[in-house]
């Protein structure tokens, strides 16, 4: 079965499959000769939802609801349903996802399976919290429940597992409650990195919310220069219900001096010194707060036809930055930062996935446009730093990483290979666990 | 709340146009041929909001002795929608007479059979709105699928004649003419440009069923030209195309 062939969210690297689109969980996998890799709705950046020359299983047809109890807000649906549908179905009736990352166009089965994080991961800890169990189908037809009672090691590994232990079919989901469709947020200038840690540790315990802005090509006493964003949930009702809004339409690829430096020193600059004063407060409605990006629908797209790269990391704190002043350093001298660039502390809570991401640490994701090997550079720079603070690359966000270093950031992956299903795989493992690493910009 | 009974109701289509009924809060009655299939649409439609989901004994379109029993089964509705069909092989179907017969039944006997049983039940009810999904192929005869075409387009004069006889007593017969949806049964197809989603098609269905008010209702309306150009075509030179 074949259509037209699904990229990932960042346009790198191209890649051709065979697509097989799923719309019953009680249906057996498709037989294919080469290997299956589940895709739900592509905002993974570069080739961990892809199966170069393979088999995609297109999950996000499994969209079908199974129970939502609205006095326990625990949700029973299929791996294809979207956070975005889960929010419009459940927070009217006053139920909210207890994480979400910084869109809600991914399915149940890629948050799990990249275990993701959001704005109240120092307080959270990952989506697979609020997972009360799944199903998995496997290979050889079988299906096994797994939660933290049942099935615990295949729970464990399919939580972050890249998609390549079986295909979740369903979730059950414990949501939490709100009085409020509205946030109490703050945006606050910071001047420099110091400023970034003293807002982060004293927002530690004061708000449930917060991630920083910042302008990557800020340099020198301006280093880490941005906007800290924090916010709570509105503590007294109002009125739940909303109304969904259009999305700006992103029609083409943008011409390309909508990625040159200047301008994007411009809007940098602009952005960074949006607020009038040091500080706005502010109460918005949960969109614009946690999704402020998804006003534009394929906005991807303004990165032109050559895609561009997402860099996240997360290294250990130290002093008055330490790994983390080092890397912003090397961005800011490249010049290359463009738009999207976000800072945040992660909680010390340890990950319940064997490949999960987050530790603890300070996490750093930013766009690069595609400039080739120019680009490249820059980021072989920054895995160094990285590599060497004993820091790690979030695969979800990855293109590009070397296997080795991928095998160094992982520490479980003895214990993860044998619950791999042996009829999956994913460009990015295979690129990852071959060497030499193979770079197609 | 109205009811709706929906005959194939795991089609593709049907489940899109069973989602957005439910949104409204209506009541349904579901039937098809696969039971475990039919458990996950109703519970699924009962989340979006449906009042009542009710679902039906398994329907087999070939087994029309059961057609009746189904009928008093599903109970009083407003609302029938008949979607259910198969879109056979046509180069295998050939030279299979009892094939070309079996696909007959699906696609208009076994059509015509429900369509007349739930007309007359509309009838001496005095209301009620009837839709059936025949299809674009309907309109006109072409080599790669005339015998799915002609079946669609004996459905399409079928009701032409139901509208026509239930005219004055209250009762609604809607046509319903998707051009290319993507869908199971459009599975193996190169998706051209005017494929449209079964979300959009599920979308113009649900209009058409509960604010529009065409008889003959193209989904999506654009196809409603395109057909124009296709029927306006003389003989002469249609026969001579590769469609
Ligand atoms: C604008 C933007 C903001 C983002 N912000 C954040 C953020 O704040 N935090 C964060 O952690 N991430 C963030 N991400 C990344 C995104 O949340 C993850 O990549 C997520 O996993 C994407 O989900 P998806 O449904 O699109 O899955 P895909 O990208 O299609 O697939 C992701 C992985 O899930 C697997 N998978 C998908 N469905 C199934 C299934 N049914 N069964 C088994 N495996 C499956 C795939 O094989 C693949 O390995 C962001 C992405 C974008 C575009
Ligand atoms: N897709 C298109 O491009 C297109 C275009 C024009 C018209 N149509 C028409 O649209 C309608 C809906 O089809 P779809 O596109 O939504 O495809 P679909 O999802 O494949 O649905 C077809 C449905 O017909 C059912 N069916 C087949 N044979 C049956 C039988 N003998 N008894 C009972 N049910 C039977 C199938 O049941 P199972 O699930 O049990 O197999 C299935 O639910 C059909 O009438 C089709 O002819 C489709």
């Amino acid at each position: 079965m074949r259509t037209s062939s699904p990229t990932s969210w960042g346009n790198i690297p191209k890649a051709s499959h065979s697509c097989h689109k799923l719309n019953s969980r009680l249906a057996e996998l498709p037989a294919a000769e080469k290997s299956v890799l589940p895709y739900g709705l592509g905002r993974s950046y570069g080739d961990s939802c892809l199966n170069d020359g393979e088999n995609l299983l297109l999950a996000r047809g499994l969209d079908h609801w199974i129970s939502f109890d609205s006095e326990t807000g625990i949700l029973q649906c299929e791996a294809g349903v979207s956070l975005a549908e889960i929010l419009e179905k459940t927070s009217p009736r006053g139920w909210f996802l207890s994480v979400t990352p910084g869109t809600r166009f991914v399915t149940v089965g890629g948050a799990i399976a990249n275990d993701v994080h959001g704005k109240n991961h120092h307080r959270a800890g990952c989506f697979s919290t609020c997972v009360l169990d799944f199903e998995l189908l496997r290979s050889d037809g079988s299906r096994q429940t797994c939660s933290r009672n049942e099935n615990e090691t295949l729970f464990r590994a399919t939580i972050g597992g890249l998609g390549l232990t079986g295909l979740i079919t369903r979730a059950t989901i414990q949501l939490k409650p709100i009085v409020s469709p509205l946030i109490e947020s703050e945006q606050i200038r910071m001047r420099n990195l110091d400023d970034f840690f003293a807002l982060a540790d004293e927002t530690q315990d004061t708000h449930e919310y917060c991630v920083a802005w910042l302008d990557g090509l800020a340099s020198g006493n301006a280093l880490g220069s941005g906007i800290f964003i924090r916010g709570n949930h509105v503590g007294e009702p109002t009125d739940l219900t909303w109304k969904k809004k259009t999305m700006l339409p992103v029609p083409c690829h943008a011409p390309s001096w909508f990625l040159r430096k200047p301008f994007i020193k411009a809007f940098n600059f602009t952005y960074a010194h949006k607020l009038r004063g040091d500080r706005h407060q502010t109460r918005e409605h949960f969109l614009p707060f946690f999704y402020p990006l998804d006003v534009a629908d394929r906005w991807n797209r303004l990165y032109g036809k050559k895609g561009f790269f997402q860099y996240q990391c997360v290294v250990p704190r130290e002093g008055d930055g330490g790994p983390i002043r080092e890397i912003l350093e090397h961005i800011s001298q490249s010049g290359q930062a463009s738009f999207l660039n976000v800072l945040k502390v992660f909680g010390d809570q340890p990950a319940e996935g064997l490949l999960s991401f987050t530790r603890p640490g300070v996490t750093l994701a930013m766009d690069f446009p595609n400039r080739g090997p120019e680009t490249l550079a820059l980021m072989t720079r920054l895995d160094e730093i990285v590599m060497a603070s004993g820091g790690a690359l979030y695969p979800a966000k990855d293109a590009r990483m070397r296997g080795e270093d991928f095998r160094t950031f992982t520490p479980n992956l003895n214990q993860f290979i044998p619950h791999i299903d042996p009829a999956f795989s994913s460009s990015f493992w295979r690129r990852c666990n071959s060497t030499p690493p193979v770079v197609k910009p | 709340m109205p009811t709706t009974l929906i005959l194939g109701a795991t089609s593709a289509m049907a489940e899109q146009t069973a989602r957005l009924l439910a949104a409204d809060g209506d009541k349904l009655v579901l039937a098809a041929r696969d039971p475990q299939a039919l458990e996950i649409l109703a519970a699924d439609l009962k989340v979006r909001g449906a009042t009542d989901v009710h679902v039906l004994t398994p329907f087999d379109a070939t087994q029309s002795g059961s057609f009746e029993d189904l009928l008093n089964e599903a109970g009083d509705f407003d609302r029938a929608l008949i979607a259910y069909g198969s879109l056979p092989d046509q180069e295998a179907l050939k030279n299979d007479p009892a094939g070309i017969r079996r696909e007959m039944c699906i696609n208009f006997g076994s059509v015509i059979d429900l369509s007349s049983r739930i007309a007359s039940r509309f009838e001496s009810k005095g209301q009620g709105t009837l839709a059936v999904i025949s299809s674009v192929a309907g309109l006109r005869g072409r080599q790669s699928n005339y015998i799915y075409g002609s079946a669609k387009g004996g459905v399409i004069l079928f009701l032409q004649g139901l509208r026509n006889r239930l005219q004055d007593h209250g009762v609604r017969v809607i046509t319903l003419l998707p051009g290319f949806v993507d869908t199971p049964m459009t599975a193996e197809m190169k998706k051209g440009p005017l494929f449209v989603s079964s979300a959009k098609a599920g979308t113009c269905i649900h209009k058409a069923l509960t604010r529009g008010k065409g008889d003959v209702v193209y989904v999506p309306g654009f196809w409603r030209f395109i057909m124009w150009i296709i029927r306006a075509l003389p003989e002469p030179i249609f026969k001579r195309l590769k469609l």
